[in-house]
């Protein structure tokens, strides 16, 4: 049993959770400033960039594929700032411009060369292939402590938790600026803080963490992650630093349940396959936002307690 | 003997008036006497094709309080945004303190347009008052207990103590535009700009932010608010500001809040009727 565990389920389920908290961390601050969906741009952008890196390199080596992927997510936030500037057109707009278009390249790309032997389909793109990211390795536990067995772990964990722990320092080291410049951007220019760089970093930050995690789990999971944590922890506290402990703890949650209830949900009621894991992770982050929004303490936002005749 | 003298005096806690050292500095160097908190320079600005603030000259004088005064979209935001660079502009020069902003942000604490930011953001009002120790702290440093009490103390001055834990969104108008008054002042800056702070406040409120500003002023530190509500002009500020896209006049309250002026600046906009219950141009009041 134990066994069976650490090799079928420990890395999907580990991979999983640092997917999770990798896009959670940047989206609770995308949220605050408006611009939650540029997750999903990101996810629809990766495409072209996936598809240029097949045709280049003639193989689908996780590397090359990661390497268009974020240079496509860094093309197409450049390419949304610089329709922003000189179209004088507001954000959702030049996103929508830009993350279609790129979308679409990518498919005309896709159905112009010989792409179609390869696994590049929509059904891998959507959901990834979490279940197969198994350790094949693995004998129990003690596998854990066994330089041989640890070589075999596949790719995606260590680079998923690289990428996950590179998001969680840069969030504690530019917690300040980013928090100020969030909430008051005039002020934050004022004092002399480089606004536009910081927006841009945290937008590559987000990239870079939708890129690793669209490779190991799917865009579901980026769209949902990037979201429903941060969005349902919000409504649990009035404290940023609070909030994004709560994001943080949401994704975790998300990722085990939406595991096991993948593998053993349709089990328990009696069906005989087990139903996609990333599908079932988004599906319980949706769940945890939908409970936040009945029986979160800090629903009441807007206006709460403020004095009409004062103001 | 250099001006910088004058900040070190200040940040003493000397008054004005005992400030020697500076004294004696701008005796030896007379340009230093020039040296505006806040002076601009062709100041031109544009968001589309018309430009909302053209060609624009002012000089600001040290230990006093001045308004920048002008109708609805005459560009009296967008002149502090561009003097302080938190918008392009398309030409003009600013000196703070004799000195290029950049070099002197440490001396300037902005005070935006209440509507300006989101209150729903998840923070507290001690927090908000924090953010304005941000050039002492860094990105890491803790704060210490000195720093918390200062953060307190500033929170002190606008009479919101009793709220340091509240979320901001659950403030009255009043209320956060106090929070903003004490994030500038934990920033102990010697130039303070302030966009409409007395715009949608409760009459308690514009009297504890009028009483704050006049003791800036009392500590010999310059105060530049944009105002609205000409009827307190002169009660409030020594030395107006007046401005309809370009300049229309500069100078002490007394010689240049004038109805002439005023008509100049307002044009249509201001009925007669108004500037004569201003009982302005000498002689009525
Ligand atoms: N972000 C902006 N984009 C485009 N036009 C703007 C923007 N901000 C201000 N304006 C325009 O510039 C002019 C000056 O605005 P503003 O400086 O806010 O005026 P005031 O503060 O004096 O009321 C107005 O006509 C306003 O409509
Ligand atoms: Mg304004």
């Amino acid at each position: 049993m134990h066994a069976e565990f650490v090799q079928l389920s420990l890395t999907p389920i580990l991979i999983g959770i640092f997917a999770s908290v990798a896009c959670a961390l940047p989206g609770n601050f995308l949220i605050l400033r408006r611009q939650a969906l540029i997750g999903d741009a990101i996810s629809h952008v990766v495409l072209p960039g996936i598809v240029v890196a097949f045709l280049l390199t003639g193989g689908v080596a996780s590397m090359a594929m990661m390497l268009g992927a974020a240079g496509a997510a860094v093309l197409a936030v450049l390419l949304i700032e610089a329709v922003k500037r000189l179209g004088r057109i507001e954000p959702g707009a030049a996103m929508g411009v830009v993350f279609t278009s790129m979308f679409a390249g990518g498919v005309l790309l896709l159905e112009q060369s010989d792409t179609s032997s390869v696994h590049l389909d929509v059904q891998h793109a959507l959901m990834g292939n979490l279940e197969s990211l198994i350790w094949f390795k693995a004998k129990g536990w003690h596998s854990l402590a066994d330089p041989a067995a640890l070589a075999a772990l596949p790719d995606e964990l260590p680079r998923m938790a690289l990428v996950c722990l590179v998001v969680v320092a840069l969030t504690v080291i530019f917690w300040r600026p980013l928090k100020i410049s969030t909430f008051d951007e005039g002020f934050a220019r004022a004092i002399g803080l480089p606004v536009a760089a910081i927006g841009f970093g945290l937008v590559v930050t987000a990239a870079v963490a939708a890129v690793a995690a669209f490779d190991a789990v799917g865009s579901i999971i980026v769209i949902a992650m990037f979201i429903c944590p941060p969005a349902a922890a919000r409504l649990m506290t009035n404290r940023l630093e609070a909030q994004v402990l709560w994001s943080v703890g949401f994704a975790v949650l998300a990722a085990v349940l939406g595991y096991v209830f993948a593998g053993y949900g349709p089990l328990w009621f009696g069906g005989a396959e087990a139903v996609s894991a990333a599908g079932m992770i988004a599906a319980v982050s949706g769940l945890i936002l939908g409970l936040a929004c009945l029986f979160g303490p800090c629903r009441a936002r807007v206006g709460q307690g403020r004095d009409p005749a004062e103001a | 003997m250099t001006p910088t003298m004058t900040t070190a005096a200040r940040l003493a806690g000397l008054p004005a008036g005992l400030d020697l050292a500076a004294a004696d500095g701008e005796a030896l160097h007379p340009e230093a006497a020039a040296e505006s908190p806040l002076s601009i320079r062709g100041l031109t600005v544009s968001y589309g094709e018309k430009p909302a603030v053209f060609s624009v000259d002012a000089t600001f004088p040290d230990g006093a309080l001045s308004a920048i005064i002008g109708p609805n979209g005459a560009g009296k935001s967008t002149l502090l945004k561009a003097a302080l660079g938190i918008i392009p502009r398309l030409s003009g020069e600013v000196s703070v303190f004799g000195r290029p902003i950049d070099a002197a942000r440490a001396r300037i604490a902005y005070v935006p347009q209440r509507a300006s930011v989101d209150w729903d953001f998840p923070t507290s009002v001690l927090d908000v008052v924090s953010m304005g120790l941000y050039r002492r702290l860094g990105l890491l440093r803790r704060m210490r207990s000195e720093e918390r009490a200062h953060a307190l103390a500033c929170l002190e001055r606008v009479g919101m103590t009793d709220f340091a834990d509240r979320q901001i969104g659950q403030l009255s108008g009043g209320q956060q535009q106090r929070v903003f008054l004490a994030r500038a002042l934990a920033q102990g800056a010697d130039l303070y700009l302030l966009d409409e702070p007395f715009a949608g406040v409760d009459a308690a409120t514009e009297r504890a932010i009028i009483e704050v500003l006049k003791s800036l002023r009392a500590e010999g530190r310059a105060v530049v608010c944009v105002h609205h509500d000409l009827s307190t002009v002169e009660s409030y500020f020594d030395h107006v500001f007046l401005i309809n896209v370009r300049r229309i006049a500069e100078g002490p309250v007394a010689s240049t809040f004038t109805a002439g002026n005023l008509q100049a600046t307002y044009g249509g906009r201001l009925a007669a009727g108004h500037i004569e219950q201003l009982r302005l141009g000498g002689g009525t009041a």
